[in-house]
């Protein structure tokens, strides 16, 4: 079977840009929760939010692309090139045909349509911009990372809320299996905009504290829902093969398994997150003591963290595992959340240390977790199991494990 | 051996009819369901027609909660899956829920309801801080579409893979490729896919309009929508949904199934073009359909009709024209061409799965559907369009394709059962 490496990661979360800052703000904990600057949060209940800070687009992209990208966009595609810098890859070193873009969204380019869609009921049609048939819609970052890098291989768009940044990524690993070199692969989602926000409160997931310390508190007793967040990751995969045709290629580790699964909405009925789990364990062909550190999905809600928990420790035994949310540090970030989990499984890897969930202090006893408190644990990572779930029902689960 | 995957049931809600016995007199018939808009007044637009279609949920059988509940394209998805459903004669309470997926296709999700709560919520646009006090409990399921394949993953009870595949205009073909892929590979045994779209409202219309991509001959909506036609002057919109349910063939075979064909190839390519643009020379839809073609083992002179994309903007029909040419070489010439968009519009992520359905339909019935409205031909598009009039033809392998916003092209080859050697 072909096999996948990562080797070019790139990164825009709330505590970090690019692969390096994010990972030395990772590891020291340090969180990136804040009140809302974005939009003005005061006529909104919940006022906190995992911004991207010192982001300037203009500094990273032509000036023709800001009128016709939403920030969500130019995240993705300023992570693009970083990824593709950081793999070595230049131009015209692989024929354009053989490279796949496959990306995850769940809202698309919401900031930029609920500008047009003002300037459509308050000043009329003629002032809509010509850019908003596809700024906003779904598909819109894999079309534009497509251009950008002449790339005319498969293209795709998964669409699973939080599930989805992992599902983009197993189904890049799709496109290699069915002969494609090089795949794009990730999220990176945004949505900090009032018409957004509304929706966002709506979900009655948000957490209704806005005490950035005490918010989003996964697995706590004092669980209360989760922060939203922005940024996400972009990586490239590519067969060992083509990664051996660049030499010095850097491999940061290995996608070897993924799976998907969808919960069952009566209550007799176990959710598919273990068996998602235990479908890409198998897929990955590795045994549940393979695995040094699960990093959680995290919901931050009370009966979803006992989900994952049971499933965790159905897998693992109770305490079985090293579980991390490093999340907890940037909010949730949506089509964005599951790539940069798995960019932070395969950082974890390459740097042998497990970074920490922060701001937990009462981890629930019943759970038997043995959750990564604070500080990181150094020592050999060489496997991790990702865990994504989407409103709804949608799990998703991928192994990275170290390349040999 | 590799797993193959073959569809058994088929539901349709399209303009013209609910349903899928509807659909096809539609299209065999050649008529056309494009007029002017009735959803809201679209006389401020520069295009104000559309291919609507007559949906009456009560009468379709959605409770009070999913009419209240449900945006109208997550409404059209369940209509017509569960006619799908019962079409495939399986009985899904005895399957394992863990081998069923589900993979639903759709351009722009939900906007009808986003824009009908924005407009509140800012009081016409006249507020940029949305008022928190006017938003609906389901709004989050509208702001992302995910929340669709989640409605349809619960009727039929699927505990598999579920995804929506969103890739604007060829999300209905890319959604049963994607579901094609997932039988192949072996994660599940039964995929509900397919696509659907309710994009009829404002902004919508405007952003068509904006770019000039739709007709303006509103004076005759019935016969806006040109393809291949001289005096084409754009697509014409519309709304709709089809959902297969897709399974694999000895899984099929096993219950005795009915079979319509198989999801024998498929690929779909980026242009690295431009994000609304075609390159007229087509060479990245024609690398898609070398790459279905090869998949599905086919040579060209094997594809007995094309299901054309067929928008009927200037710069698509010739787009794909020379796509077909540049793929199928002289044999494309001597293959019938028509596109269903000249019927029932364009339904941007719904009308990939509408038109597999409909080919499907060609090889059940003997019979191809024209090209309606085609009475001037464009001597640039110089294939057999089959206009105005269906043929029948003894069709064993269907090319399918389709082109949209971000550069997507996706080609799809289905095939009769019967040729599978064993």
């Amino acid at each position: 079977m072909t096999r996948a490496v990562v080797t070019g990661i790139g990164i825009a979360s709330p505590n970090g840009l690019g692969p390096t800052a994010y990972w030395r703000s990772t590891v020291h904990g340090e969180a990136a929760i804040k009140t809302i600057t974005r939009f003005d949060p005061s006529g909104y209940w919940a006022k906190i939010a995992g911004e991207v800070p010192g982001f300037e687009a203009g500094r990273h992209l032509q000036g023709r692309l800001l009128p016709q990208t939403d920030h969500m966009t130019r995240l993705t595609l300023v992570g693009t090139d970083w990824a593709l810098r950081g793999a070595g890859v230049q131009e015209n070193d692989i024929p354009d045909t053989d490279v796949a873009v496959i990306t995850a969204a769940t809202a698309g380019g919401y900031e930029f349509g609920q500008r047009e869609l003002q300037k459509l009921w308050h000043q009329g049609p003629d002032y809509v911009s010509a850019y908003q048939s596809f700024a906003w819609f779904y598909a819109v970052n894999t079309g534009q990372i497509s251009i950008r890098h002449g790339t005319r291989g498969p293209g795709a768009v998964v669409v699973s809320e939080q599930a989805g940044g992992i599902d983009s990524i197993g189904h890049a690993r799709r496109q290699l299996r069915k002969g494609v070199r090089l795949a794009l692969t990730g999220g990176m989602d945004s949505s900090l905009c009032p018409w957004a926000w509304v929706a966002h409160q709506a979900s009655g997931s948000l957490s209704r504290s806005n005490d950035p310390r005490r918010a989003y508190l996964p697995f706590d007793r004092d669980a209360s829902g989760y922060v939203a967040g922005e940024g996400g990751a972009i990586m490239v995969l590519e067969t060992p093969e083509s990664a051996a045709e660049r030499p010095g290629t850097r491999i940061y580790g290995e996608i070897a398994g993924y799976a998907s699964t969808f919960d069952s909405r009566m209550p007799s009925r176990e959710p598919g997150l273990r068996r998602c789990a235990e479908l890409a364990l198998r897929d990955a062909g590795m045994d549940a003591s393979e695995i040094d550190v699960v990093f959680a999905d995290a919901a931050g809600i009370p009966e979803l963290d006992k989900a994952e928990a049971n499933a965790i420790s159905a897998i693992f035994g109770p305490y079985g595992v090293p579980v991390t949310a490093p999340k907890t540090m940037t909010g949730r970030l949506f089509a964005g959340g599951g790539s940069l989990d798995v960019a932070t499984a395969i950082l974890s890897i390459y740097w042998s240390t497990i970074p920490p969930t922060v701001n937990v202090e009462n981890v629930v006893p019943e759970y038997e977790l043995d959750l990564v408190l604070n500080e990181p644990r150094h020592g050999r990572v060489r496997a991790a199991l990702v865990l994504a779930r989407g409103r709804g029902g949608f799990n998703s689960a991928m192994v990275v494990r170290e390349y040999r | 051996m590799s797993r193959r995957a073959v569809i058994t049931g088929l539901g349709t809600v399209a303009p013209g009819g609910i349903g899928t016995k509807a659909y096809w007199n539609l299209l065999s018939e050649g008529r056309s369901a494009t007029r002017i808009i009735t959803h809201f007044d679209a006389s401020p637009y520069r295009s104000r027609m559309a291919g609507e279609v007559d949906f009456d949920p009560v009468r379709e059988g959605l409770s009070p909660q999913e009419i209240r509940r449900l945006d109208r394209a997550a409404q059209f998805a369940l209509v017509a899956g569960r006619e799908a459903m019962h079409d495939s004669g399986i009985e899904f309470d005895h399957l394992d829920p863990s081998r069923i997926g589900v993979a639903l296709g759709t351009a722009v999700g939900c906007t009808t309801s986003l824009e009908r709560e924005f407009v509140v919520g800012s009081d016409r646009g006249k507020y940029w801080e949305i008022d928190q006090n006017y938003t609906v409990p389901h709004l989050y399921d509208y702001f992302t579409p995910s929340s669709m394949a989640a409605e349809v993953a619960w009727l039929v009870g699927a505990e598999g893979p579920a995804t929506v595949v969103s890739t604007g205009c060829t999300s209905g073909l890319d959604s049963v490729g994607y579901a094609a892929e997932l039988i192949a590979e072996g994660s599940a045994d039964v995929v509900i896919t397919g696509g659907t779209e309710a994009p009829l409202s404002p902004i919508t219309v405007v952003c068509f309009d904006v770019i000039r991509a739709s007709s303006t001959r509103n004076d005759d909506p019935e016969h806006a929508c040109r393809p291949f036609d001289r005096t084409r002057d754009g697509l014409v919109l519309a709304e709709g949904a089809a959902i297969l349910v897709l399974e694999e063939l000895e899984h099929a075979r096993a219950r005795g199934a009915h079979i319509y064909g198989e999801v024998a190839g498929f690929a779909s390519r980026c242009n690295a073009y431009h994000m609304t643009g075609l390159h007229p020379e087509g060479k990245e839809m024609s690398d898609a359909i070398n790459a279905a073609m090869d998949m599905a083992r086919v040579d060209p002179t094997a594809i007995g009709y094309i299901n054309a994309h067929g928008s009927g903007t200037k710069q698509n029909d010739l787009h794909e024209t020379a796509a077909f040419k540049r793929s199928l070489g002289d044999h494309a010439y001597r293959t019938p061409v028509s596109g269903f968009k000249s019927m029932i519009g364009h339904s941007l992520g719904a009308i990939g799965s509408l038109e597999i359905v409909g080919s499907l339909l060609a090889f059940e019935e003997g019979v191809i559907p024209p090209t309606a409205n085609l009475h001037d031909p464009d001597p640039e598009c110089d294939l057999d369009y089959v206009p105005l009039v269906a043929r029948e033809a003894n069709v064993n392998a269907v090319l399918t394709v389709g082109s949209g916003f971000g550069g997507f092209q996706s080609a799809m080859v289905l095939r009769k059962v019967e040729e599978v050697r064993r």
